[in-house]
């Protein structure tokens, strides 16, 4: 029961927030706060309890256990909703999820703060707004039916839109419908191939139903198979976003407020990862490792790409946004590697990600209240004018371009070994991309916050609340860097569950291992002689 | 006492914390005592450890302490913990002990900079960082330590950040060292996947197993691995970053880029070297990018006429030398002239900035001249320094350490007579630029009154330097001065001995004599054209060809500007086609075409509600005609 | 009297609506309009009735009957619109009623 909570508590602070703004706007606020962190207590309660039942599931259901089956849950809803479908109401939670959800609500929580003074305009309409983003995005993480999970992802489109399009910046209603187009016309691709395969599977064993556990392992040509996988992966392409589907991202990002910005980058394009190792690999492990090498390149190029954009931009808030693209290259190349190692690089740069890049644009939001301008040009030499936000802004940049002993580094280190016993090129040109996210994070510093300050500029250093937050922010990827073990444990089970449906295929590690090994052997029985 | 291991890393860290922390809060009294404070405990406990090592080794002469674990998946599950054997009691002993006189100097040398706090910080996060490095035991923790030493080069080449000139220098030490870090980070994956761990010890063990000499893995992970070096230690293709690096406060320069950081490549070399001894080639290739780096820095200096870039190319070039004992296998040779080379470069640089604080800044050596009356301590500390850089023979460190290097690189069994030369060549011209630094700055005229004179903290610091600079050498003696050599003992437990060809020319009294006489007479050369003669070279070097190669050295070869048409303006030039998104036309097309079939089929939409009937009427005639006639 | 044959009457309803049909398209004035829509409805309802007298059926009544009522509450709400763009606009022009065009 637990987990409707998750859903209905921002969705019923959701209309409250634009009630009590009528008669007192700052309640609304209070509101919100309240209805982001009282789900975000409440996971993580939830996880520091169940530390040991995640173990338990792992021993238990771990190494060896036929996929995925109920029980090894850490809590879930299974009721009929429209049952003449075969649609139910089937929510669960595991690792993964859990991870997802403290995201979730943290990235809320943040997001509520950091327009704590910036949004003035319809305060009740805009928590309401950012409320039923994150009820929506809870649904997301925690529905397996398919459904469903179309439902969840396309309710939280709408106030994403509407974010976007009211409080945004000056070209915000063009970068509203982009990615709005963007976003509904991919979604309407896993639709198709959601229905594509509901009947596939319903005319093959005569049971229609969206229910993921249920789908899974359907038999169908691999041609069919092939085009629905693209379905799905058109949709999660797009929100992650993977080169060449990526240029609503900088748009949006730009545009948005920086509210906005904290959920996209936070948890919004982390749906594309989530939805790749939940359910687009598990159901065509076959057709997804046809396409491994093109979702490779894609990767790369994304990775590469991304980074060179960033160091192009004069916009100090587009800038990144093409961070994101890049980042989140190494978590599509990261899926396409399918290992362990990779696995779990995935989800700590899930983690990770929305953290450095979450900070750093609350950061340019701090910025443009307060010069009005996000042009680097007019900037120059900020350090000397508000030290405290030059050096946070220098501790994300380095998180940013993967320093080593921040949690970046962790998750980059692992998808890039684990890449690399599955293709050595992507790998190393994925390390190139660590070069070129060094120029692109020095070169913002210096254009932004280094050098002789020429534009007069004179405003405030960070306030407390701004401090507590980045400190906070700064706290946990300093930790994650040090000790993320938590966090590989939490994801454990679900990394090795996805990977055990996938066993039969030539996806599978144990098909890589072993081919990696022949070669190995080979290599050094050459050698030796 | 072993078990105190980890608070030598933790004490500057910890300074770094407590600075970070309480920033504004501190008085600056209060911010040197932490600063300079931490370290010098570090050291105090480094020593401490290093004497228990020395006089009751542990078992298997290393000692391992672990303190957590990192993370532990796929196979994959590095440690935070140390390793403490010979070679980084040696490193360990050296970064604490300079780090702390140079952290002192620094208290005077910085105390009227406004971001002294800052400073502060990063010298102590370096501190940290450095010796995370040289006592990982793990190479995933060392490449923590290896890009956090990195970042904080970084950070301090930049540190007068409102000049964009010095955050452009600090931009490119960082790039330029990341490119080879890619390189390390690819060999870390090469060697994961094959071995299937990072923990240094096992890894050699695995590799001396499991591959075979100069098998194709050996080499492809000694090569990725020597790139890394390569980055770190300025050495040939990667060198351009070091001299800009000067533009960092002098201690800094002292610290990062002569006497510690830049000899992470050495260190990180000996410490694989079982990966070198499979690989021979890369071994070879190791041997023959020290000499030609040394070589290369040498002329390069020669031509200099900042203090520091002179200093700058002259470390590249040691580490060039050091470098070449490495290719050759003289693994403790390398250690022993990184020791040494740690005494005098550091004093070196310190005395060099007590000039430059003295003269208000000022770089140019032509500017400079006659100081030796006006700052005694300065004059006889470059003096011992350059003699020590110069390899004067008996009386100087680096004389028993570049030796070594010398007679190894002819007597290795490894090593050849054109290595050979070239150590000797550069052994001449380090001596001729050594003592033309010493002569211009405090000889002749006096260009430049002299401002500031320096107080004990700043003195102190080079008075024990000097002292170290010339007995740090005793402990290891040549064989035909009685083989007094205890520091050889002492690394033999942790590295391999080098293999040595029986009675090679290179360990005859003649070879030990002609590489004193080179020293000398390279600086009786420098004294013959800059005290005697220095017209003359003045008109030499305006001649056409003379001045043209010397434009050359100075510009380091040209290697920036080749670096600059190859790399940057290309990146630069895509950067600024494609900044508007290459992919971006695709879907802005798609966009368009929509508009047209939208303009094409509102021009329908005419709001004339006579036409709309009789459009639907026609419409419906068709229907009905269809339906009727069909 | 001779009963009107089926042609005939349905000749005579397709002229009706046909006259009605060309005035709405050729005649701008708003309240003209409403009359050739009268006739056009008036031109079914006698197609009604001719089939019913045919058939001999009384649902052809029936339906005429509903055609009035309808014709009727048309004629009402047409005659208010009339009113309101008289108001609006000054004119009766149909033509001017074009804000909807693309």
């Amino acid at each position: 029961m637990i987990l409707l909570w998750y859903i209905l508590i921002p969705a019923v602070a959701a209309p409250l927030a634009w009630l009590v703004s009528r008669s007192r706007p700052d309640l609304a606020r209070w509101v919100a706060l309240a209805g982001t962190a009282l789900p975000l207590a409440l996971v993580t309660w939830q996880w520091v309890s169940q530390a040991g039942a995640l173990k338990a599931a792992f021993v238990a259901h771990g190494p060896g256990a036929a996929g995925l089956v109920q029980g090894t849950w850490l809590a879930d809803v299974h009721a009929t909703w429209i049952a003449p479908l075969g649609i139910s109401f089937f929510l669960a939670e595991d690792g993964l999820t859990l991870i997802m959800l403290v995201l979730t609500f943290a990235m809320g929580l943040l997001a509520v703060l950091a327009s704590w003074r910036g949004i003035t305009a319809r305060v009740g309409f805009f928590h309401f707004m950012i409320l039923w983003t994150t009820a929506a995005l809870a649904g997301v993480f925690l529905s397996l039916d398919l459904f469903l999970f179309y439902f969840f992802f396309e309710m939280m489109l709408i106030p994403m839109y509407f974010v976007i399009a009211l409080w945004g910046h000056e070209r915000r209603v063009y970068a509203a419908i982009k990615f709005f187009i963007f976003t509904q016309a991919s979604g309407l691709l896993m639709l198709i191939a959601i229905l594509a395969l509901y009947f596939i599977h319903g005319r093959a064993t005569g049971v229609y139903t969206f229910d993921f556990t249920q789908l899974l392992g359907t038999q169908m040509p691999s041609g069919t198979a092939f085009l629905l996988m693209l379905g799905f992966f058109a949709a999660f392409a797009v929100k992650l976003p993977a080169f060449p589907l990526h240029t609503w991202l900088p748009d949006a990002h730009t545009e948005a407020p920086t509210a906005g910005s904290v959920i996209l980058a936070g948890v919004l394009i982390k749906i594309g990862a989530y939805g790749m190792i939940r359910f687009m690999v598990p159901l065509f492990p076959q057709a997804v490792y046809d396409f491994r090498t093109i979702g490779m390149i894609l990767a790369v190029i994304g990775i590469i790409y991304g980074a060179i954009m960033a160091y192009a931009q004069t916009d100090l808030k587009r800038l990144v946004a093409y961070t994101s693209v890049s980042h989140m290259g190494f978590v599509l190349l990261g899926i396409f590697a399918w290992n362990t190692l990779a696995l779990q690089g995935v989800v700590v740069q899930i983690v990770c990600h929305a953290l450095s890049t979450g900070a750093l644009f609350i950061l340019v939001g701090t910025l443009q209240d307060r010069i009005h301008t996000r042009d680097m040009a007019k900037m120059g030499g900020l350090w000397a004018v508000a030290p405290r936000m030059g050096g946070t802004a220098m501790f994300f940049a380095l998180a940013s371009l993967g320093l080593p002993g921040l949690g970046n580094f962790v998750a980059e280190f692992l998808i890039l070994v684990g890449t690399w016993q599955v293709s050595r090129w992507a790998a190393v040109l994925g390390a190139v991309g660590l070069v070129v996210a060094t120029v692109y994070a020095l070169w913002m510093m210096q254009r932004a916050f280094q050098g002789q300050e020429t534009h007069a500029l004179r405003f405030d250093d960070l306030v407390p609340r701004e401090t507590a937050m980045y400190a906070a922010l700064i706290a946990a990827l300093v930790v994650i860097g040090f000790y993320p073990q938590p966090l590989i444990a939490t994801a454990r089970q679900t990394v090795t569950a996805a990977q055990q449906m996938t066993a039969g295929s030539p996806l599978s590690p144990e098909a890589a291992s072993a081919a990696q090994t022949m070669i190995v052997d080979g290599a050094t029985a050459d050698d030796g002689q | 006492m072993l078990q105190l291991l980890w608070i030598v890393p933790a004490l500057p860290a910890a300074g770094f914390v407590v600075l970070l922390l309480l920033n504004r809060h501190l008085s600056r009294r209060a911010t040197a005592l932490i600063g300079a404070g931490s370290v010098g405990l570090s050291a105090v406990v480094a020593i401490l450890i290093a004497v228990s090592f020395i006089t009751s080794p542990p078992p298997g002469d290393a000692y391992r302490q672990v303190l957590w674990t990192w993370f532990d998946t796929g196979g994959l599950a590095p440690q935070i913990a140390f390793y403490l054997d010979a070679m980084s009691v040696v490193f360990m002993v050296v970064i604490t002990f300079v780090g702390f006189l140079i952290h002192l100097y620094s208290t005077e040398f910085m105390e009227r900079d406004e971001g002294f706090t800052r400073f502060f910080m990063y010298m102590n996060l370096f501190v940290a960082s450095m010796l995370v490095l040289v006592l990982a035991d793990n190479l995933l923790l060392l490449y923590l330590g290896w890009e956090g030493v990195g970042m904080c080069s970084y950070l301090l080449i930049a540190f007068w950040q409102k000049d964009v000139q010095n955050v452009y220098c600090g931009r490119k030490a960082f790039i330029v060292t990341r490119v080879g870090d890619t390189a390390l980070i690819v060999g870390l994956f090469l060697l994961f996947t094959q071995l299937h761990t990072l923990e240094i010890q096992p890894l050699m063990a695995g590799a001396a197993k499991n591959w075979a000499a100069g098998s194709g893995v050996a080499v492809a992970a000694a090569a990725l691995l020597l790139g890394g070096a390569v980055g770190k230690s300025a050495q040939l293709p990667l060198q351009t970053w070091l001299p800009d690096a000067m533009a960092g406060p002098t201690p800094v320069s002292a610290l990062i880029h002569a006497a510690t950081m830049v000899t992470a490549g050495v260190y990180l070399i000996a410490r694989t070297n079982v990966l070198f001894t499979l690989a021979p080639d890369v071994r070879l290739a190791v041997a023959i990018i020290g000499t030609v780096t040394l070589l290369y820095a040498c002329f390069s200096a020669l031509a200099q006429h900042d203090i520091k870039r002179v200093l700058a190319y002259s470390t590249m070039s040691q580490i060039g030398y050091m470098f070449l004992a490495l290719g050759v296998a003289g693994w403790s040779a390398a250690i022993f002239h990184f020791m040494t080379h740690a005494f005098f470069k550091a004093l070196l640089f310190l005395a060099a900035g007590v000039v430059i604080e003295a003269l208000g800044g000022e770089h140019d050596i032509f500017k400079m001249g006659g100081l030796r009356r006006k700052l005694p301590t300065a004059f006889w500390a470059f003096i011992i320094g350059a003699a020590s850089l110069s390899a004067l023979p008996l009386i100087t460190d680096g004389f028993y350490s570049k030796d070594l290097i010398i007679e190894t690189s002819l007597g290795a069994v490894d090593g050849n007579a054109w290595l050979w030369l070239g150590a000797l060549a550069g052994s001449l011209l380090t001596s001729i630029y050594a003592f033309r630094l010493v002569f211009v700055v405090f000889f002749g005229e006096q260009q430049t009154p002299v401002t500031l004179h320096p107080r004990w903290r700043m003195k102190l610091p080079l008075v024990v330097l000097s002292v170290l600079s010339v007995v740090g050498g005793f402990v290891w003696l040549p064989g035909w001065m009685g083989g007094f050599h205890p520091f050889e003992t002492f690394l033999d437990t942790a590295l391999p001995v080098t293999q040595t060809v029986a009675g090679s020319f290179a360990y005859t009294g003649v070879a030990a004599l002609l590489t004193s006489l080179i020293a000398v007479v390279g600086v009786a050369l420098a004294t013959v054209w800059l005290v005697e003669s220095r017209a003359a070279l003045a008109r030499f070097a305006a001649r056409p060809t003379p001045h043209d190669v010397q434009t050359f050295w100075l510009n380091g070869w040209g290697f920036d500007w080749l670096y600059e048409h190859v790399f940057v303006i290309p990146v630069k030039w895509f950067a600024r086609v494609a900044r508007g998104d290459l992919v971006e036309p695709a879907f802005s097309g798609i966009a368009w075409l929509n508009l047209q079939a939208w303009r094409a089929l509102s021009a329908s939409q005419n709001g004339q509600l006579r036409v709309y009937i009789g459009v639907a009427g026609v419409g419906l005639a068709v229907i009905v005609a269809f339906v009727v006639l069909r | 009297m001779a009963a009107v044959s089926l042609d005939h009457g349905l000749i005579l309803a397709a002229i009706l609506f046909v006259i009605g049909f060309v005035g709405l398209l050729t005649r701008r004035n708003l309240i003209v309009a409403l009359a050739c829509i009268e006739i056009m409805l008036n031109a079914a309802g006698l197609a009604f009735v001719v089939a019913g007298a045919r058939w001999g059926s009384a649902d052809g009544q029936v339906m005429f009957l509903f055609v009035l009522a309808m014709a009727a509450a048309e004629v009402a709400v047409g005659l208010a619109l009339a009113i309101r763009f008289r108001q609006s606009l000054g004119r009766l022009d149909v033509d001017d009623a074009d804000e909807m065009k693309g």
